[in-house]
């Protein structure tokens, strides 16, 4: 129980202190998540509104199949980008592992599906005389869909801050890809998991408390925004 | 400027138009009456080509736009639905939005939006989030919205049917504003006959999705085509009969034994409907009534039901018949069912259909 409590008082010192390594960490964290959630949104919306607004044969067969990619293990998009990027992989020569772009491509791929599959139940849910109206007003096929989406966006966002929180979060595809290399490829999620084998408890809660402390603050903005 | 020739519409095994033929005049408010389920909704969203027609066509401007369906055609027309509809925005960006689709440049978009406000009173609401306003002022931003895009055709699907009363006579000014100052032709379909009644120049009745009757009010009003046309305007005597004798115009029809006398032109033996308002039955206790009144009837009170300020009577008169009579008449003449009691009308007041 002392120890808890010790960890716990060493750890908020670490983070009022501005220690250098933690506050290291925590960055490349959220730069890494925020790209990879960036990068994703740019892919998710226009191929979600694609597919919410066309139709094809296996309409429904590929929602399902992105809705079961909601669940796909870290390790395995690890696994996957890791034989794609590994200097024998078709993309090797583009020398991604280990490095930070490399985590980059691996959280992106992880979250597409979230993101996708959330950005069609958010256009689907839009009002369907919303969109007899927009079609009414003679809108071009492109401009019909940028106007759903300006009308879904809260719910988009919605799916954002998800995307996010797990990229952030997962520590599997971030130690394959990344390799967890001190200054470089190392994040938060990796950290905690390093230093607590290494019986390092004071700094992984610290760690832990920051990883909490940006879902609570990205989270805050959101509802603030929607609250608007 | 718009004519629609056999169009019909199936959803499954439901046809929910059957050969809808019609031709609107450029500059008129045509309102399309029918009970819900008629197909109006259906027909107003083919000419808009949200819907595609199973099979005839829309001809608008002299162009055959069913197969066409280009946005450019579309970009002349503009439609308003029932449930309002209001992006997650400014009252402002609402009204803006056709023409952003259109690429108008800001300064015009700017001044034809403070135009439109003025003339749908919500002049000084351009900041206000649309999804604040209350029903009738949303329904007024749709009409902005569609204002400013300067349609030649504007189509009104039920504008008013979920409003308040003080918000649809708001709404019914507004209609009759646009169509008379600018001149645009508005279709618009209504389940509110007497609304029907108050903007069209021309009525058309959608009944199991065909036009069983066009024409101006009076006609629809005074002379429904068919006993079904009859009861959608309020006709609720409708006696079947046989002409007997044609004296003249002047035709004696025996409906159950009882003899009536209507103007008709059609001949002997013909098999008719007779149609006949309850507000044109005169009602007395002494069977006195003046000399140009051809029919009289005497009979007796079946029923009586309170229908806002008058009394609805059910009559056995040899036929069944419905008259009103307001609650003070009914009173003074100490009507009360089963009161014995005459009921007469004019034979002008009578319209005859062949059955």
């Amino acid at each position: 129980m002392n120890e808890i409590v010790a960890g716990f008082t060493t750890a908020l010192e670490l983070i009022i202190s501005l220690d250098p390594e933690v506050i290291d960490t925590a960055i490349r964290s959220m730069t890494i998540s925020l790209t990879a959630t960036f990068f994703a949104t740019l892919f998710a919306i226009p191929i979600g509104s694609v597919i919410t607004f066309s139709e094809f044969h296996g309409k429904k067969a590929l929602i399902n199949l992105i809705q079961t990619l909601y669940a796909l293990p870290t390790v395995l998009v690890g696994l996957f980008v890791f034989l794609l990027i590994s200097r024998a992989g078709p993309l090797g020569f583009m020398r991604l592992l280990f490095t930070p772009e490399g985590m980059v491509i691996a959280q992106m791929i992880l979250i597409l599906p979230i993101l996708i599959g959330l950005t069609i139940s958010a256009l689907k849910g839009v009002d369907s005389t919303i969109l007899d109206t927009l079609r009414s007003l003679g809108a071009t096929r492109y401009q019909f869909m940028k106007s759903v989406v300006r009308e879904a966006r809260y719910a988009i966002m919605a799916a954002v801050v998800l995307g996010f929180g797990r990229a952030i979060s997962e520590v599997g595809a971030a130690i394959m890809i990344g390799g967890n290399i001190r200054g470089h490829t190392r994040v938060l999620t990796t950290a905690i998991s390093l230093e607590t084998s290494m019986g390092n408890i004071a700094l992984s809660l610290a760690l832990g408390i920051i990883l909490l402390g940006i879902a609570l603050v990205i989270n805050l903005m959101l509802a603030y925004v929607q609250n608007r | 400027m718009l004519k629609l020739r056999d169009i019909t519409k199936r959803f499954g095994d439901t046809d929910v138009l059957r050969g809808v033929s019609a031709e609107i005049q450029k500059g008129e408010i045509f309102t399309i009456i029918g009970p819900s389920g008629a197909g109006k909704s259906t027909l107003l969203r083919i000419i808009d080509f949200l819907d595609t027609p199973t099979s005839g066509s829309v001809i608008f401007g002299g162009r055959d736009i069913t197969s066409e369906g280009s946005i450019e055609v579309r970009r002349r027309m503009g439609m308003v639905f029932q449930k309002s509809a209001t992006f997650n925005t400014t009252v402002f960006e609402n009204v803006a939005i056709g023409l952003r689709f259109r690429g108008v440049p800001e300064t015009d978009v700017r001044k034809k939006i403070t135009e439109a406000l003025e003339i749908v009173g919500l002049t000084g609401f351009e900041e206000r989030k649309a999804k604040t306003l209350s029903g009738g002022e949303m329904q007024r931003v749709a009409l902005a919205r569609v204002l400013v895009t300067n349609p030649d055709l504007l189509l009104l699907d039920e504008p008013t049917a979920n409003l308040d009363p003080v918000s649809v006579e708001m709404i019914e000014d507004l209609i009759k504003k646009i169509n008379r100052d600018f001149g645009i032709t508005i279709l618009m379909s209504t389940h509110d006959m007497v609304q029907g009644q108050r903007l069209a120049h021309r009525i058309g009745v959608m009944m199991n999705g065909i036009f069983s009757q066009i024409g101006t009010p009076r006609e629809i009003f005074s002379a429904p085509h068919d006993r079904y046309v009859a009861r959608f305007v309020g006709i609720e005597n409708i006696i079947e009969g046989t002409i007997t004798a044609k004296e003249g115009g002047l035709a004696t029809i025996e409906a159950d034994g009882t003899l009536l006398y209507a103007i008709s032109p059609l001949t002997e033996r013909t098999h008719v409907h007779l149609f006949l308002r309850p507000e044109d039955i005169a009602l007395s206790c002494t069977g006195e009534h003046a000399t140009s009144v051809r029919n009289v009837l005497p009979g007796k009170v079946v029923e009586i039901t309170p229908m806002g300020p008058l009394n609805h009577l059910i009559l056995d008169c040899g036929v069944e018949l419905i008259a009103v009579i307001t609650w003070k008449a009914t009173e003074e003449l100490g009507i009360r069912v089963g009161s014995e009691i005459c009921a007469s009308f004019k034979a002008s007041a009578v319209h005859v259909v062949e059955r």
